[in-house]
């Protein structure tokens, strides 16, 4: 209900920019159009993957590789599994909830996002050739392991998902 | 891009060559998961629209250059939290700072956080989790941020 207000009132604003030439409405609206493109480039195939995903990888796997006994090397796995995704959270998200669903354990969750964000492949091959190699390297080695460290402590901050 | 679409679509054909019912459950399965997160999508898009509008690359160009070392981290960690902004714009953006005299230490700071915190994938974070997941990640994904651009700082001797 409250979402369906959101919506309502934005559409309205935007039209209203519109019709009325309020430039920064309208500069709204063409970003909403920009970034509704970009994410339709990558979420159909994201969401195809992740279903494929589920079909084809069985429970058992995930639980062994990646549950509770699978120790230090759940995590390595994860952050293989994250390295070469696209798009940004709103694809990690989706992904994560699924590892978690099929077993993985809460702390391998919690790699499996961060990693995500960081150590993106094609990301970081962009990112080496504008902010230089030494920048990637050392934002890697310090975030990363921070990262599995932190997801010890916050499974356990955080008990349940 | 075009890695994911390719990778999508060979994976696809192999799947359904292996098994056919088993593919169309996939994609059935893929299309009831979107669906379920259509409502967050549209929130997140139309937040993201609002946010790039009050906080333009221009702005942030400008709330960067002044500021110095460490009120300048600091702003670029808020900035680079509450914002959304894809690798194809936020890298460049950086690469113009950086030339424009920008310290490391901030530049770290803003793409860091603009990464690893989403004050604006929130909702849809506390939906797929908890709230609480998502605030205490949050948090914690903020103050590694935070460290990881002192020790940006001190390898680029910016910090003594």
């Amino acid at each position: 209900m409250k979402r369906r207000m959101v919506i309502c009132t934005y559409s309205i604003v935007v039209l209203a920019s519109l019709i009325f030439g309020f430039e920064p409405g309208v500069e709204m609206g063409k970003n909403l159009l920009t970034f509704t493109i970009h994410m339709m480039k990558v979420l159909p195939f994201a969401f195809i993957l992740i279903g494929l995903f589920d079909v084809w990888v069985p429970r058992k796997t995930i639980e062994e590789k990646l549950g509770k006994e699978a120790g230090i090397k759940a995590h390595l796995t994860a952050i293989a599994l994250a390295a070469p995704l696209a798009g940004g959270l709103y694809v990690s998200l989706p992904a994560a909830a699924l590892l978690y669903e099929k077993g993985a354990s809460l702390d391998v969750v919690l790699t499996f996002l961060g990693a995500s964000t960081l150590v993106r492949i094609p990301m970081m091959i962009f990112e080496a050739s504008f902010m230089g190699i030494k920048f990637t390297i050392v934002r890697l080695a310090v975030s990363l392991p921070l990262v599995i460290l932190s997801s010890f402590v916050l499974s356990k901050l955080i008990g349940e998902a | 891009m075009k890695v994911l679409w390719a990778t999508t679509i060979v994976l696809l054909i192999i799947s359904f060559a292996k098994d056919k019912d088993k593919t169309l459950h996939a994609l059935k399965t893929a299309v009831k998961r979107f669906k379920k997160l259509l409502g967050d999508f549209a929130i997140l898009l139309i937040m993201v629209s609002v946010a790039l509008t009050l906080l333009p690359p221009q702005k942030i160009l400008k709330l960067l250059k002044g500021p110095g070392l460490l009120i300048g981290s600091f702003v670029a960690a808020v900035v680079g939290s509450i914002t959304f902004i894809p690798g194809f714009i936020s890298y460049p953006l950086a690469g113009i700072l950086k030339e424009q005299g920008v310290p490391y230490t901030v530049l770290a700071s803003f793409l860091t956080t603009l990464m690893m915190v989403g004050i604006l994938t929130l909702h849809m974070e506390s939906s797929l989790f908890n709230r609480r997941f998502a605030i205490l990640r949050n948090i914690t994904c903020f103050l590694i941020a935070i460290i990881v651009s002192i020790v940006i700082g001190i390898v680029f001797g910016e910090i003594p």
